[in-house]
């Protein structure tokens, strides 16, 4: 229900912004040479002669029965196009954000079981310092260092995974590395805090008390506990490597979701764009549920009784 | 040195079992930081069976000796000099983890004070109960520490133990809770029971039923109790013998009944007109003792309550030696007069 109306309400938003920004959308596919004439069709074509009430509706229609209509510029169904391009991003986030866990959660827990000793601080000043990075600035540093000048790595395009596995892998790396390291370092302080928010706790006593070591102890009964507050972050950080992934797809020439968009602005296609930004939102939101749905799990408090 | 369980005489190897091994020895132990010290000269035994309080005010140090016991101090506290329990092969000040996991849980357990927080929120009742089991090894396998943790579950009383085993912490009571915490400690019959405080988050209603649990729970495993509590009548119930603590010193022990009749030391004195709910003084008010328990090491020299007592004179700038005689104890130059 919840999920419908927030569904609901960012599609209006969406339109009411691509609404309001100035430009005929037949001016910019038909050029400035058009005849009154072709603009009048073009518009009726698209329906951008009627009311904004109805073009919303009708755009909302199509999009529940997962029609997300036809480019203003290439007159080709952007429904294909966006599916294609959710595939590539879609790796990309999940490789990020794979990259992600496997640095945060060893480090986060160690920067938390050592916070007094040297290491740990070290290792908290890092992700600081990490976190300051931008992930396009990451990954053309990336570029420059493994793809230019060592030759290890292709510096950037894609190939689906089905058609070459090797090559696909090889071009995924170098992306889900400027995209997971930045997250990773981020996340990583987040699973610092909420070990060490752990350690604090009077369970974690009672399971030395029964005579756990130090470290079975915290693995035991802190880090389930820990990960539920990891897991809230997890959503959010996951928004954000939509975001970036939109920025590390130009870097390294990849035909993502994020490329689509970009050429969407770039070309004035106003539908196009809309519509990515709709998959983008649902995404999010999916995200979101799956995590509520994941809590559930980790706490068996915010289960329901019955 | 004080000993006031083995005799004097006795030859080694005579056996007399109750009275030769301590089920606990502390002695002259000292736990602190570098430059603070937060536990002083602190000395005594634990008879097997016997039942000892341990009462103070807050911040007098008995949750520390408790800790310090457990080898579970902070990171940053050390402690010093010995503690010995019956059938274990080593010191416990100075111990290493691993002896110190065999030991936790299994020949010593504790009951802490916050049911509400001392049990894990995302593991069911009965796991934690079967985990003490399975990790000393008194169960042979997942299913049968599950079956055990039932039962102890059933001897602590809870109703539906096998429910309860299933249940979540947060769908149990705070008394429910604490019966749990006390089956988890009793569960390999340790020698030694540390109780912090067990009942004072309890209900009225609910800590006379707990109480009675940790008596029974002590009585059929004959294990030694040491009970830490401020609350005098709480101590009175439970306890055959009393440590008062202040400042990180013992400064008065003795038999329940002899202490709380005639206290010799002031703080004893205090603590007891302090609890007298019907004794008023002059303006009609209940009885306090003056001032309040100092900050960790800001207590002052010599005797750590002089600058409370209203006994102090020159003399008490010196520590005052814990002075024994018979079953009792106590460190004062100026003793509250026995009544003649």
């Amino acid at each position: 229900m919840v999920f419908a109306l927030s569904l609901l309400l960012a599609s209006a938003v969406v339109f009411a912004f691509m609404a309001v920004l100035p430009g005929d959308p037949a001016r910019v596919a038909l050029g400035v040479q058009a005849t009154p004439e072709a603009l009048e069709a073009t518009r009726a074509e698209f329906g951008l002669d009627r009311s904004l009430p109805a073009q919303y509706l009708d755009w909302v229609g199509g999009l529940l029965q997962g029609d997300l209509g036809r480019s203003y510029v290439t007159r080709a169904d952007i429904g294909p196009q966006v599916f294609d391009r959710l595939q590539v991003t879609a790796w990309l986030v999940m490789a990020g954000m794979l990259v992600a866990l496997v640095i945060a959660l060893p480090l986060g827990v160690l920067a938390a079981v050592r916070h007094r000793r040297l290491s740990g601080m070290m290792l908290s000043g890092a992700s600081q310092v990490g976190m300051a990075v931008p992930s396009f600035l990451a990954g053309i540093l990336l570029v420059s260092v493994v793809a230019v000048q060592l030759g290890w790595l292709p510096p950037g395009g894609w190939v689906v995974p089905a058609d070459d596995p090797v090559q696909f892998l090889r071009r995924l790396i170098l992306p889900a590395l400027a995209l997971g390291l930045v997250q990773g370092a981020v996340v990583t302080r987040y699973v610092r805090s909420a070990v060490l928010d752990v350690m604090r706790e009077d369970y974690l006593r009672t399971a030395r008390a029964k005579g756990l070591g130090p470290y079975r102890a915290l693995v035991k009964h802190g880090l389930r506990n820990a990960a539920i507050p990891v897991v809230t972050v997890l959503a959010l950080q996951l928004a954000t490597l939509l975001i970036g992934a939109v920025v590390v797809e130009r870097v390294f020439v990849i035909p993502g979701l994020g490329s689509l968009l970009l050429d969407g602005v770039a070309n004035r296609d106003l539908l196009l764009v809309q519509s990515v930004v709709m998959v983008l939102v649902l995404a999010v939101l999916l995200v979101n549920y799956v995590v509520d749905v994941l809590y559930t799990v980790l706490d068996p408090r915010l289960r329901r009784a019955g | 040195m004080n000993n006031q369980i083995a005799g004097p005489s006795t030859p080694p190897g005579a056996g007399i079992p109750d009275a030769a091994e301590p089920a606990l020895r502390v002695r002259d132990l000292r736990v602190g930081t570098d430059n603070l010290d937060l536990i002083t000269d602190v000395s005594f035994t634990l008879a097997p069976g016997e039942r000892v309080g341990l009462i103070g005010e807050s911040g007098s140090g008995k949750s520390l000796t408790a800790l310090a016991l457990l080898g579970l101090l902070p990171e940053e506290v050390k402690a010093s000099g010995s503690i010995r329990l019956s059938e274990v092969g080593f010191d416990v000040v100075g111990a290493s983890e691993r002896q110190m996991s065999k030991v936790r849980g299994d020949r010593m357990a504790m009951v802490f004070q916050e049911p509400m927080t001392a049990l894990n929120p995302v593991m069911q009742v009965g796991d934690q109960v079967a985990e003490i089991m399975l990790l000393h090894r008194r169960q042979p396998d997942r299913r049968a520490a599950r079956r055990a943790a039932v039962e102890m579950l059933a001897k602590v009383r809870l109703p539906d133990p096998e429910g309860a085993a299933r249940a979540y912490p947060h769908q149990l009571s705070g008394g429910q809770r604490q019966r749990v915490v006390l089956a988890i400690a009793l569960a390999n019959d340790p020698a030694v029971l540390l109780c912090d405080e067990p009942t004072t988050a309890l209900d009225v209603t609910v800590q006379a039923h707990m109480l009675d649990l940790i008596l029974t729970g002590v009585a059929e495993r004959d294990s030694a109790l040491l009970f830490i509590t401020h609350d005098l009548a709480v101590v009175a119930t439970v306890c055959e013998r009393v440590l008062v603590m202040y400042g990180g010193r013992i400064v008065e022990s003795g038999p329940i009944d002899e202490v709380f009749t005639r206290p010799r030391h002031p703080y004893t004195r205090g603590l007891l007109d302090a609890s007298d709910m019907d004794a008023v003084d002059g303006r009609g008010r209940l009885h306090t003792i003056p001032g309040t328990v100092p900050a960790a090491g800001r207590f002052p020299d010599g005797c750590v309550f002089r600058n409370r007592c209203a006994h102090a004179t020159q003399q008490c700038v010196q520590v005052p030696p814990l002075e024994h005689k018979g079953a009792r104890a106590h460190a004062c130059w100026h003793p509250v007069e026995e009544p003649t």
